[in-house]
């Protein structure tokens, strides 16, 4: 996968906080930076604040104190400068259902300031498979093509930044792939893009850097892969040539879970102790006479990882 | 300022009116001719004239204030309510528009749409009564200035409203009363001199004198008081759709 991010940050969020009346901190404390070029993934339980912040860096909610500063402008006094450079996707199918798809996407275009170009809505349109559907009305469409005229009209105006908000929520697997191919083929163009999602497996295979967000608090910001890495646990799974009732007494201290009917002992060990007792255990299972016919290892997912996360911060 | 936005809010709406061209203009032309069937030719026969003129033709200027009113609010009422109601308000607020370019958009819409229907209904009078405009320009300046403040008077309705009933509330139980109580049909001097004196706070009564002055000339009123009381409503409801922007009432969380 190309990646054209640099260092350079594209969003700062310093201090922002949110309170709704009469006193529910939807955000409280927000420092962040996002860097050009780069796949953000905004993870975080339902009413974690994801949508809030969103919603207050693209002009919709405003902050209750902080600020947000895009290409180093004020999102507040230079909002002509900095929106113009953001596409949103929202969470909810809120469409104009009695305009066709042509006219919703270009009149998205016209808002944003931007001349009308027909054959660049008809580029977004044919990317996204609507270009048959361009004179459709759009409350004729089925979710997912609605999910696409989103997208297109967020496209419209050829934004820097683009916010995905649960891009993918209520969509088949198929078009879900359509969507990461796409968003793959933005960054590659150079756009920003900042997603939230509930599908761990999606900013697993999408995202460059992760923000855990939970109770309006950003919990963790890390690179994908240093957090799996530094977070990451690996399990080791021995397939028994006999199954076990219960673990022994002599293998209490490896904390060993039996699974599938007693058949296969599982190990779960840290990466970045300096020895994992891997050894030891293969030694203690021999002297107690456990053989075991097979062996594989399985890395923890980032699921894993923002469960526990979650838990620790509950 | 940016004027592509601006555009494309306008064409938006317009294009919404053509998609509902009889709720738009076929169906306020047919309640008008049905007022001069109903109060033009089968009451106007018992009342031959006010002030000199035949009571079909006192009217055209009542009945054309009745609609651009009502039309005014509901077209830019619905306007900014249709996308509070189905969530595309979120498009216009993270778009870089300011405040005064959504209004332009909308309110200009919605006056042009008032002005076309004031238009037709003016032309569908002429099939009716006889009519002869002693001040063209003003009566054009009067329907101008009147479509504009009461699409601005809509606007802040559709922000107000959380629903369909709200939405109604005002144009059902003040302004059609207001309308109708304001000389539409009648002369005020033809009211007995107590209801003369309430009608005076009637602002309705001002917008009428002064376009049936452009009309006829003749007015309840001094028609530099109609132009005065116009320009205050609207700058009434200017001030008060920018402290809507500025405080983010019923639009920004």
């Amino acid at each position: 996968m190309q990646r054209n991010q640099t260092n350079q940050s594209v969003i700062r969020i310093e201090g922002l906080n949110k309170t709704y009346e009469p006193d529910f901190e939807a955000l409280r404390k927000i420092n962040l930076t996002i860097r050009r070029g780069e796949i953000f993934a905004l993870l975080g339980p339902n009413g974690a604040g994801k949508t809030t912040l969103i919603s207050i860096i693209c002009g919709i909610t405003s902050p209750t104190s902080g600020r947000v500063l895009i290409n180093g402008k004020n999102i507040v006094r230079d909002y002509r400068a900095t929106r113009s450079v953001v596409g949103l996707v929202p969470q909810e199918l809120t469409t104009d259902a009695f305009e066709t798809v042509w006219h919703t996407v270009s009149f998205t275009r016209g808002l944003f300031g931007k001349k009308p170009n027909p054959r660049h809505i008809e580029k977004i349109l044919r990317q996204l498979t609507l270009w048959a559907k361009k004179d459709e009305r759009i409350m004729n469409l089925s979710g997912g093509m609605k999910r696409r005229v989103l997208i297109a009209k967020a496209l419209s105006h050829e934004p820097d930044i683009l916010f995905l908000d649960e891009p993918t929520a209520g969509v088949d697997v198929e078009l879900r792939k359509d969507m990461w191919d796409l968003v793959r083929g933005l960054q590659k163009n150079g756009v920003t893009i900042i997603l939230t999602t509930h599908y761990i497996e999606e900013a697993e295979e999408m995202a460059d850097r992760i923000g855990i967000i939970n109770r309006g608090e950003l919990i963790l910001v890390e690179d994908k892969k240093t957090l799996m890495r530094k977070l990451g646990t690996k399990r080791l799974y021995l397939e028994l040539q006999q199954p076990l009732e219960k673990i022994p007494a002599r293998l209490k201290p490896y904390d060993l879970k039996l699974a599938n009917d007693g058949n296969c002992i599982v190990y779960t060990y840290d990466t970045r102790a300096k020895k994992t007792g891997i050894t030891a255990l293969l030694q203690d299972l021999s002297e107690s006479k456990i053989k075991f016919r097979d062996l594989n290892t399985s890395k923890s997912s980032l699921e894993d990882i923002f469960v526990d996360l979650l838990k620790e911060n509950t | 300022m940016n004027t592509e936005a601006v555009k494309s809010i306008y064409i938006f709406e317009m294009n919404r009116a053509r998609r509902t061209i009889f709720q738009s203009i076929i169906s306020p032309v047919i309640s008008t001719a049905l007022y001069f069937i109903v109060f033009g030719s089968a009451i106007g026969s018992r009342i031959t004239q006010v002030d000199g003129v035949s009571y079909g033709s006192f009217i055209v200027p009542g009945l054309i204030m009745l609609s651009v009113l009502t039309q005014s609010i509901a077209n830019a009422s619905f306007g900014i309510y249709f996308p509070k109601f189905t969530g595309t308000i979120y498009e216009i607020l993270s778009a870089p528009v300011s405040s005064f370019e959504i209004v332009l958009g909308y309110v200009g819409a919605a006056a042009t749409k008032s002005l076309i229907l004031g238009l037709v209904i003016l032309a569908t009078a002429y099939l009716f009564v006889p009519l002869q405009i002693a001040h063209p320009l003003w009566m054009i300046s009067f329907l101008v200035l009147t479509c504009i403040t009461f699409s601005l008077f809509g606007f802040i309705i559709g922000v107000w409203a959380d629903g369909f009933e709200k939405l109604q509330i005002i144009p059902l139980l003040v302004i059609t009363p207001l309308v109708f109580l304001g000389g539409t049909f009648y002369s005020i001097s033809m009211l007995p001199p107590l209801w003369q004196s309430i009608s005076m706070f009637n602002p309705v009564v001002y917008l009428v004198s002064g376009f049936r002055w452009s009309f006829f000339e003749m007015a309840d009123v001094n028609v530099g008081l109609s132009l005065f009381m116009i320009a205050l409503f609207l700058t009434t409801c200017l001030v008060i759709i920018w402290r809507i922007f500025k405080t983010g009432y019923k639009i920004k969380d």
